[in-house]
């Protein structure tokens, strides 16, 4: 198991490198003077261009620059924005918001998903299953804004129990209809991935082993069944929670949440290389963690992939 | 009736309150709901067996073998597999009218069974310690730790060196025969008074099945279980089997003692299985086989299930079935068993053709 860890871990050095060299370059490549537009309507003095070329050491060659970069970014020197704010303190308020908002939605996606999967791969063809059928294949189809926008009205406006725009600084509870939006799509394959991993292990040999053992049929399910049907949906559960750390744009943007996703969309449209290339390089790295994670928790899962 | 009630009265264990046989399976019939129509997998298979017995059920895949036993356990799939009618007595009571608690307390406890694909049969992701101290702690109650004490002493009685460390390893970590080893004590963990061993030794190969067999025959006799043992290989059973009952489409078409059976079978299909058996002295030659394959059970032939296959097909086979004929302390479903049984050497031959030199005396 320790091998299989730090072998997972050193895998991570080269993905990481070969990652953040990749956004690195096609941040700073995109057309046009970046800072040309930024004293309003004047065109910028040649001094203010100048030092901001040398601020971000662009008069380097490519390669050269980007390890400078990543020399600053070892010693969690994260640069400043070019309106001069820290992108470290930008990440510090946005951050945490999005880690609430990525954890409120696997739990309610996991939660929900699995608990529906679970009851309808048991039974299928009954009622229930047909159920969660039909209202996953909605929830599938439906773009994420639709839901947002259709549940910030319901909750927000019509019946008044949410605020439609959560605060500066949301609690969970105020995450938990923005958290369902996000989760709503990714449920629905949650629940099919676990209702078809259920009836297949249900027919499994050691499933008959545990029932001839005069187990209950609630032992039978929730240690035997759900264990092994679990180690396929934990994994998509891992990677979920990278692909929410990355921020949800038009979640965030829906409920006016100051998280991760609206920092990047905004860098990215007043093309501020030197805010997005380092939020991004954090967010590459939580989602390489969350699957080493998750590559760890399947190993402890599943005994058999520790000695492959 | 059961034909098994004319028989010598049963040995009983001590303290037996029950009339019978230790467990009796009475005119059972099982039939598969599918979409194709109603495929009857049983019909109408009685046997029984006793404190210190081995019965081995004989037969091809699709015979209803396997399906008997899993209807015994109570664990057949439903749907697609229903019970339409007969009586599975255990100790005198009939499962099939007991509640499910009930049926699932004997479970182990009463009646044990023993898969044939251990790998599979057990769970991958639990050490066997944990699924074998399972039983202990969820039947009896026990601790963790006095669960771990009893499943190393099982690993121990059933011949695993190390139990020790052995314990703490999940079934891939076993070899094959290991594996079997180690379904077989988990199913001896609450010391059931039947053992079902459900073609145990198939997945193995030929001396490591040898040892099997070997340390099931030790256990049965050590504590005078009753043993079902559901095969194809009619290697395994001369050794081990008591009494033998030979399957067909559901049926029980044959039912001997172990000896007898050999000696002289009396049905077309126990000979064909017997000619089937490589054998030295006949090397060179090209081995019997039974023509033609098992009946599916949605369209069983009219009149003898077997006859379409049977050398020995007359007209009356093609339009009646036969009944369990009793021969006398033996029972063959066959027009002909009479005269198979009074057959000599050279009347074999008329009788089933080109398979030559059928049984060595």
């Amino acid at each position: 198991m320790g091998r299989y860890a730090l072998r997972r871990l050193l895998q991570l050095i080269p993905v990481l490198f070969g990652t953040t060299f990749l956004i690195y370059w096609l941040v700073w490549s995109l057309p046009g003077n970046a800072f040309a537009g930024k004293c309003g309507p004047r065109l910028c003095e040649q001094s203010y261009i100048d030092e901001m070329r040398d601020r971000y050491n662009l008069d380097d060659p490519l390669i050269v620059q980007y390890f400078k970069y990543m020399w600053d970014m070892v010693r969690f020197d994260f640069g400043t924005t070019y309106s001069g704010e820290q992108v470290s303190e930008v990440l510090s308020t946005a951050l945490p918001i999005t880690m609430k908002l990525a954890l409120v939605a696997v739990l309610i996606e996991g939660v929900i998903g699995i608990t529906a999967g679970v009851l309808t791969g048991l039974k299928r063809g009954g009622f229930l299953d047909n159920m969660v059928l039909v209202s996953t294949l909605f929830l599938i189809s439906l773009p994420v804004f639709v839901v947002g926008f259709l549940l910030q009205y319901l909750f927000g406006v019509k019946w008044g129990i949410i605020d439609p725009s959560v605060s500066e600084d949301p609690s969970f509870s105020e995450l938990i209809i923005p958290g369902l939006v996000l989760a709503s799509g990714q449920m629905a394959y949650i629940s099919r991935l676990t209702r078809s991993s259920i009836a297949e292990n249900n027919r499994a040999d050691y499933v008959r082993t545990a029932v001839a053992k005069g187990l209950t049929r609630g032992r039978v399910v929730s240690v035997h069944l759900l264990r092994n049907s679990l180690i396929p949906i934990i994994t998509f559960l891992g990677a979920e929670i990278g692909t929410f750390m990355g921020g949800a744009i038009v979640t965030e943007g829906i409920f006016n949440i100051q998280g991760v996703g609206g920092v990047v969309f905004d860098a990215v449209r007043g093309q501020e290389a030197g805010t997005v290339v380092p939020i991004v390089t954090v967010i590459v790295l939580i989602y390489l963690l969350a699957n080493l994670i998750v590559d760890l928790l399947y190993a402890v899962l599943d005994p058999r992939i520790r000695y492959e | 009736m059961s034909h098994a009630a004319t028989q010598a009265a049963p040995k009983k264990s001590a303290g037996a309150d029950y009339d019978g046989h230790l467990l009796e399976v009475d005119d059972l019939h099982v039939e598969f709901r599918t979409r194709d129509g109603v495929a009857k997998v049983i019909n109408g298979v009685s046997y029984h067996v006793d404190h210190g017995e081995t019965l081995a059920v004989l037969g091809e895949s699709g015979s209803g073998k396997s399906v008997t036993a899993q209807t015994i356990m109570g664990i057949l799939d439903t749907p697609p597999g229903f019970v339409t009618g007969g009586e599975i007595r255990f100790k005198g009571v009939d499962m099939l009218k007991q509640s499910k608690e009930a049926r699932r307390k004997i479970r182990a406890a009463g009646i044990a069974m023993v898969f044939q694909d251990a790998l599979s049969a057990l769970n991958p992701v639990f050490t066997v310690g944990f699924q074998i101290g399972e039983l202990f702690r969820k039947r009896l109650g026990m601790s963790r730790k006095e669960a771990r004490q009893r499943a190393i002493e099982l690993l121990d009685l059933v011949k695993i060196p190390n139990p020790k460390e052995r314990v703490r390893q999940y079934p891939h970590e076993f070899s094959g025969g290991m594996r079997q080893r180690v379904m077989i004590a988990m199913s001896l963990a609450l010391d059931p008074d039947v053992l079902i061993a459900d073609e145990p030794t198939t997945a193995l190969d030929v001396t490591v099945q040898a040892q099997i067999m070997d340390l099931l025959k030790e256990i049965q006799q050590e504590r005078d279980m009753g043993l079902i043992l559901i095969t194809h290989d009619l290697g395994v059973v001369a050794d081990v089997a008591d009494r033998i009952a030979v399957m067909y489409a559901g049926r029980i078409v044959e039912e001997a003692d172990c000896a007898t059976c050999y000696r002289k079978p009396c049905h077309p299909y126990t000979i064909g299985l017997l000619n089937s058996i490589p054998r030295m002295d006949l090397k060179g030659q090209e081995l019997a086989t039974i023509k033609g394959l098992p009946p599916s059970l949605l369209h069983i032939p009219t009149g003898c299930t077997f006859h379409p296959r049977c050398p020995m097909a007359q007209e009356i086979c093609r339009t009646t079935e036969p009944p369990l004929l009793d021969l006398g302390g033996r029972w063959s479903r066959c027009h002909f068993a009479e005269d198979l049984k009074n057959r000599d050497q050279e009347q074999s031959a008329i009788y089933l053709g080109d398979q030559k030199g059928l049984i060595s005396e």
